[in-house]
């Protein structure tokens, strides 16, 4: 079973209360609808979702390790960054 | 008379679940690749659990004090009700995807008759099944098109397993007097009526998958029936004696 045949993909489900799709994890198959049908029997099964999304691993760009510092650490000294200050109504759930 | 329709029909029910779950639960460990792995698992246990509910229902309208454990473990090969079709062996892939397919079609739309039943309790079982099964025709539909339009050595193979199975085809629409009496009581339906349907939709998936059609007025020979009579092929008594070895060595084992 070469990689090139049964590329791999990564599975997104949104669970039943949920309001996102999380990512749950990844599984091979040969197109989108058999990683449909795949994803269905490997991650849903307990009533985990309601939603499926699947996309191709290759098609996912990720941010490198080594970029940590300039893209996550500028923001923590600079408390006017930071919209803490403000009161959230109760009727603005979620946020 | 109504009793005695809905057991022997909720039997064959049952029977036909079960039995072909034992196939399938056999693939356990052995799949293709691990999500093919999960998927007949997947559907193992769907079918697993269709068969305790229709025993069940069998053995509480029996009255006889049998349940589903009993139903299922403790009857001889001539006692069971499957079609020949869902006891034919595994074989390789394609072959069991073939047998699925083939089976999966009929069950659909005996199941979507079954859930319009006036017997609540066939028409409950019929509702909860009929929403795996239309899973289950989705993927074996898929996998027989992929395997038929793969690579030539699939196809082959693909071919080959419809072929092998296509006579055992005939048997699902043959309606005996019991289906008659069930019918006739409401708790089931004419299986002849269910062939236009099947042939339709089986065409169309084996002629997406570049395969051939085998001849729909194959010569109904008398080995290739019985299974809901209780005459059935070598290959069940295998089947059973696997799967009933614990609870009768054991009798009234716990764990």
């Amino acid at each position: 079973m070469s990689s090139k045949e049964w590329p791999l993909w990564e599975v997104f489900i949104r669970s039943q209360h949920g309001l996102a799709h999380k990512h749950v994890g990844s599984l091979h198959a040969t197109d989108a609808e058999m990683a449909i049908n795949h994803a269905r029997d490997v991650y849903t099964r307990r009533n985990e979702g309601l939603s499926i999304w699947v996309v191709r691993a290759a098609d996912i760009v990720a941010s490198s390790p080594s970029d940590k510092d300039p893209l996550f650490e500028p923001a923590n000294s600079k408390v006017y960054r930071h919209p803490t200050f403000f009161p959230m109504p109760d009727e603005i759930k979620h946020m | 008379m109504k009793d005695n329709a809905l057991f022997e029909f909720a039997l064959r029910m049952g029977d036909t679940t079960l039995v072909l779950s034992q196939r399938l639960s056999a693939w356990c460990g052995h799949g293709p690749i691990l999500e093919e792995d999960l998927a007949l698992t997947n559907t193992a246990l769907d079918l697993l659990g269709q068969a305790r509910l229709w025993l069940s229902l069998a053995g509480e309208v029996e009255g006889a004090g049998r349940d589903e454990d009993a139903l299922a473990y403790l009857r001889d090969a001539p006692a069971f009700r499957n079609p020949l079709l869902v006891e034919r062996p595994n074989g390789n892939y394609a072959d069991t995807m073939g047998r699925q397919f083939l089976f999966d079609v009929w069950h659909y739309f005996l199941l979507r008759e079954l859930s319009a039943s006036p017997d609540e309790r066939v028409a409950g079982i019929a509702a909860k099944s009929l929403k795996e099964v239309t899973y289950h025709v989705r993927r074996s539909s898929d996998m027989v098109v992929r395997l038929g339009d793969g690579t030539p050595e699939s196809h082959t193979k693909m071919q080959a397993a419809i072929d092998n199975l296509w006579p055992y085809t005939n048997e699902l629409f043959q309606d005996d007097a019991l289906d008659a009496a069930a019918c006739e009581a409401g708790v089931g339906c004419h299986l002849g009526g269910l062939r236009e349907a099947w042939m339709t939709q089986v065409r169309e998936v084996l002629e997406e998958a570049t395969l051939t059609v085998p001849d729909p007025d194959f010569p109904d020979y008398a080995a290739y029936t019985g299974g809901r009579q209780g005459r059935h092929t070598e290959a069940l008594g295998y089947l059973l004696a696997e799967m009933q070895t614990l609870p009768r060595t054991y009798p009234g084992a716990k764990w």
